[in-house]
């Protein structure tokens, strides 16, 4: 009796979260991010970007109400392919977006964009391999290929004559990229490099004194989400603020500044996006989003705004009409949408050329911490893995 | 000569913060021979509850004092409600129900504090440099931290030595039906066994807090490490969970500041900076299985 | 064997068994072939969690660095892709026998103690070699690789979903095979007698180190087997498939399924698959939004488990004739 119950119960569970497929009368996005754990406040700023970006449409594309399935990943990369295969073979969406990571997006690529067919949009994560070998048609990115931004602060710190950088970042597979990235440009004397462990260390404080001992003119830094919390607190702790000032790649963004707070002063970053960008859509963006949310959105939110624009400008150039995937795919390629932060290209491996940005982390005149503009460290960049790409 | 020393305290105040967490662990285990995965979330649970008391009272050291009773509150409640029960049961049973209630904690403390970490300030009387030796600036912080674990080592060792319930504490670690022959109260003193090492980690995970930072999962990446620690030092001896943190993290520290230069002398450079961290990360790994080969309970643990 | 198909337990694991074999045809006939792809996964680590019970039910072994062979015959594999060996052929038997070698050099390191420190000393074990596939950046580090699958030369084609898991599934009925014969065998015997007192054991003649460090042999090749198939079954390995928080999963639902018990793990491994995907959905329906929070109540159902069900989901399926 209770063997089938059991059975009973099983099969009843399983029809039940594998809900049938609804009709096709709605545009729907598949968004996969890390909604739970550690670093859930980055996929939480990138929900609250998406829900914005579908107001802004007016819940409608072409006419087709937006259905947008939210997916967790939970940082691990089965986990996010195993919801990828979800969203393209359960609830057949039209796009999948999102991926924080670049091993859950290397997990995943394969199954949304070869076995399922379905193009992939990246809302953030860059690898080299999908940039270079492993490009596809069915693949674009609204963010940009990892070693983009470090190479654009290693170009800023040559033009502002730094002398020495001591370059410290976590020890897996985009830290070491960042790191590569910003030696790749730099041109002053690398005066120590450090891999810390990824991702349980929590304290710097041998690393830290190395830089005190070394003397360099900057420490350059990739340390993304809680971990950058957990380096400028400590590097202010150690007096080092005063002596060795600190540039860094996502390291301090908007989601991260409440927690440093004033500690940050004064850093100098680079991204592709800055929320004082002066563009319209960009005014537009930050405003609504600041009202809604009582906090400044970060670079991942944008990209993930972004990303859901250049789907509706495809949709819309073809009045809503997505069963051409080829005409699908040439539209997307145009990137014929006002993004956030100005107008960009695709290069031939569906990575954008675009300009990245040196800010400044500043109070506002509300006292909330933001980041500012100061520069532009390069003008229409281009990832350095286009070449590698077979696609023209 | 002041790099060295600088190392040497970094390295101290690491394994005094690591004791505080591995102390309550190596109790528990010891004594009432529970495997207790969510360790890591009652160090978790105190550094949120202090974050929430400091705002409240506007104080760090207020905020710090208040949650330390709360923590013992906390730890008595999952004691009577779960860890109760699974005294009886065998290892992997208390694997499970405290692995389940790690997953319940994250998500408890995701829907009530929200899923962005939270920062707690160094309180500004710390908020400097400390001159440990003339010309040599050590972070206030850690230094208060090295002085307020290092009484808490003092306090536990006292209270493990030289009183009646540490006394019964040390019997029960060696020989718990005895003690309960011999008509200690066993339900009391686990109770408040637990609690303690609930107070311990809470501690642990607030002074943890203004050098790192509370967020979600935040003990689950080092709880494997507090295992190691009291694996290496001997389950139930405290002196053993001493001396094993303080190991650890000298050799941490070391590890992280003397190993890429080592390996760059018959290594290429490149190849030294990646296999460094490695190295390093495998390293307190490599410690414990060596130790357990050369003594298979431990440095100080009870021969079976 | 009819006997047996008239206890409730019987009848289940039947019925299951049959649902299994049939499931292609099934998500063909109604369109769900997501469900196949989870099915694909269930299988895949009811091998993984039977080779677990092994050691650990029938053993009384709480090995926490299972993961690791899961791993190494997943990275064998991926290397020797990578490397320009696409045969399975010459791939699956390396893969499984890298597996068993690690198992054999563990064992002789870890046997020599009990309990708790058992279990830390295959945790570091394990880790140790999690962090040496983190550092192989020539094979992606932890972003992990992107590998073909294995060819089997015109015999079968992995890429087809419903071959591919037609083969996992014929290698779990195997699996479960070997291990009815494992457990009722001479071997298995001195195993569980020597779970309950080893003293007893070696009193009575039995070299109980050699018989554990066999049965962790076989186990870890196994384990590795249930990696190969992993590894295929995504066309990626990536070093988080053998993170500690595998391991513990993995024993979860070895605990959760029933220990010690032949069908124990792979009741267990659709439990815990089953809970994943329909929690989540299940509490949106009884207040939108809350589906988010489904670790929630997943975490409290496994504390439950252990409290009240102590053998598991096969102790609820009625009492054991024997044994």
């Amino acid at each position: 009796m209770k063997g089938i119950l059991f059975g009973t119960a099983t099969i009843a569970a399983l029809a039940f979260g594998l809900q049938p497929v609804a009709a096709q009368q709605s545009i729907k996005i598949g968004f996969v991010s890390t909604f739970s754990g550690s670093q859930a406040a980055i996929g939480e700023d990138m929900r609250r970007s998406v829900d914005l970006a579908v107001e802004h449409l007016g819940g409608k594309i072409a006419g087709k109400k937006i259905e947008i399935v939210y997916e967790d990943d939970q940082f691990k990369p089965d986990v996010g392919k195993a919801r990828s295969e979800k969203l393209v073979q359960q609830d057949k969406v039209n796009f999948v977006a999102g991926y924080i990571w670049s091993n859950v997006l290397l997990a995943s690529l394969k199954t949304v964009t070869d076995e399922g067919d379905t193009i992939l949009i990246s809302a953030n994560a860059g690898p080299s391999q999908i940039a270079g070998e492993l490009c596809n048609k069915n693949f674009f990115s609204t963010s940009w290929q990892n070693d983009q931004t470090p190479m654009a602060m290693g170009e800023y710190l040559n033009t502002k004559g730094v002398k020495s950088l001591y370059v410290v970042g976590p020890n897996y597979a985009a830290g070491k990229d960042m790191l590569a990235g910003v030696k790749r440009t730099y041109k002053g004397t690398i005066a120590g490099e450090d891999y810390t462990k990824w991702p349980d260390q929590l304290d710097f404080s041998a690393e830290l004194t190395k830089i005190a001992a070394a003397k360099p003119g900057g420490i350059f830094i990739f340390y993304p989400g809680a971990h950058g919390v957990q380096f400028v607190k400590q590097w202010v702790q150690a007096g080092l603020n005063k002596t060795v000032p600190l540039y860094q790649v996502f390291s301090i963004d908007a989601i991260t500044l409440p927690q440093q707070g004033e500690l940050a002063l004064g850093t100098l970053g680079a991204q592709e996006w800055v929320n004082d960008l002066p563009n319209e859509q960009n005014k537009k963006y930050v405003a609504d989003f600041k009202k809604k949310y009582k906090v400044y959105p970060s670079y991942y939110g944008a990209q993930s705004y972004d990303a859901i624009m250049l789907i509706a400008s495809a949709a819309e150039a073809l009045k809503g009409d997505l069963s051409d995937k080829a005409k699908v795919r040439a539209e997307m390629k145009k990137a014929n949408f006002k993004s956030l932060r100005g107008d960009f290209k695709f290069g031939n491996n569906n990575f954008p050329i675009e300009n990245f940005y040196i800010q400044e982390t500043v109070k506002d005149a509300e006292g909330m911490m933001t980041v500012k503009t100061i520069a532009t460290a390069v003008k229409a960049g281009q990832d350095p893995y286009h070449d590698k790409c077979a696609m023209k | 000569m002041d790099y060295l020393l600088i190392q040497t305290l970094n390295g101290v105040q690491l394994g005094l913060l690591m004791f505080l967490l591995a102390a309550g662990l190596t109790l528990t285990f010891g004594i009432m021979d529970l495997v207790n995965l969510a360790h890591g979330s009652l160090y978790m649970m105190g550094a949120y509850l202090a974050w929430t008391f400091i705002g409240w009272t506007d104080s760090f050291v207020l905020g710090v004092l208040l949650s330390l009773p709360a923590t013992f509150l906390l730890g008595v409640v999952v004691e009577a409600v779960v860890m109760r029960r699974l005294y009886a049961r065998d290892h992997l049973d208390q694997v499970l129900a405290t692995f389940g209630l790690i997953l319940f904690f994250n998500e408890l403390v995701r829907a009530v504090w929200g899923p962005a970490g939270k920062s707690i300030a160094v309180p500004a009387f710390l908020g400097h440099t400390v001159e440990i030796l003339p010309g040599v600036p050590y972070p206030a912080y850690r230094f208060a931290l090295i002085v307020a674990g290092g009484v808490v080592a003092i306090l536990l060792a006292w209270l493990v030595t030289r009183t009646r319930m540490g006394m019964v504490i040390r019997a029960g670690a060696s020989n718990r039906r005895m003690i309960a022959a011999l008509g200690v109260n066993i339900e009391l003193l686990f109770s408040l066994v637990f609690g303690l090492g609930a107070v311990f980690a809470g501690l642990a995970g607030v002074m943890a807090a203004p050098i790192a930072s509370v967020k979600i999962g935040m003990g689950d990446d080092i709880l494997i490490l507090a295992f190691v620690i009291i694996v290496i030092g001997g389950i139930g001896s405290i002196k053993g969970a001493f001396v094993a943190a303080m190991m650890v993290g000298q050799i941490d520290i070391f590890g992280r500041t003397y190993l890429p230069d080592l390996l760059k002398t018959f290594l290429s450079p490149a190849a030294a900076s990646g296999a460094a961290p490695a190295l390093s990360q495998m390293m307190v790994y490599i410690v414990m299985a060596g130790v357990l080969v050369w003594r298979p309970t431990g440095l100080f643990g009870q021969r079976s | 064997m009819t006997g047996a198909l008239r206890t409730p337990r019987g009848l289940a694991t039947a019925l299951l068994l049959v649902l299994f074999a049939a499931l292609p045809l099934l998500t063909q006939a109604f369109d769900q072939r997501y469900l196949l792809s989870i099915g694909t996964r269930i299988v895949i680590w009811s091998i993984a969690a039977v080779s677990l019970n092994m050691i650990l039910g029938y053993g009384g072994l709480v090995s926490f660095g299972h993961a690791a062979f899961f791993g190494i015959g997943g990275y064998a594999v991926g290397i020797l892709s990578a490397s320009g060996v696409p045969d399975g052929w010459v791939q699956w038997p390396v893969a499984i026998l890298a597996a068993a070698a690690w198992a054999a050099l563990i064992g002789a390191l870890s046997l020599r103690t009990r309990g708790v420190y058992f279990i830390m000393i295959t945790l570091a074990f394990a880790q140790l070699v999690y962090y040496v596939a983190a550092s192989l950046e020539v094979y992606g580090g932890d972003d992990g690789l992107n590998i073909g699958r294995s060819r089997f030369s015109g015999l079968i084609d992995l890429r087809d979903k419903a071959s591919f898991y037609w083969l996992c599934f014929a290698l779990l009925v195997a699996t479960l095979w070997f291990c009815s014969r494992f457990a009722v065998s001479r071997f298995g015997f001195v195993l569980r007698g020597a779970r309950s007192n080893d003293q007893r054991m070696t009193a009575l003649g039995f070299p109980v180190f050699q018989y554990r460090l066999a049965a962790l042999v076989i186990s870890g090749a196994f384990g590795g087997l249930a990696g190969v198939l992993l590894a295929n079954e995504g066309a990626y390995v990536s070093p988080a498939m053998m993170s500690w928080v595998k391991s513990g999963d993995l024993i979860v639902i070895v605990v959760l399924g029933g220990m010690g018990t032949l069908f124990g793990p792979v009741y267990g491994a659709i439990a815990f698959f089953v809970l994943e995907e329909s929690l989540k959905p299940l509490m949106d329906l009884v207040h939108k939004g809350w589906g988010e929070y489904w670790q929630i109540v997943f975490g409290p159902m496994l504390v439950l488990v252990a409290l009240y069900a102590k053998g598991g989901i096969d102790s609820l399926l009625g009492r054991r004739r024997h044994g």
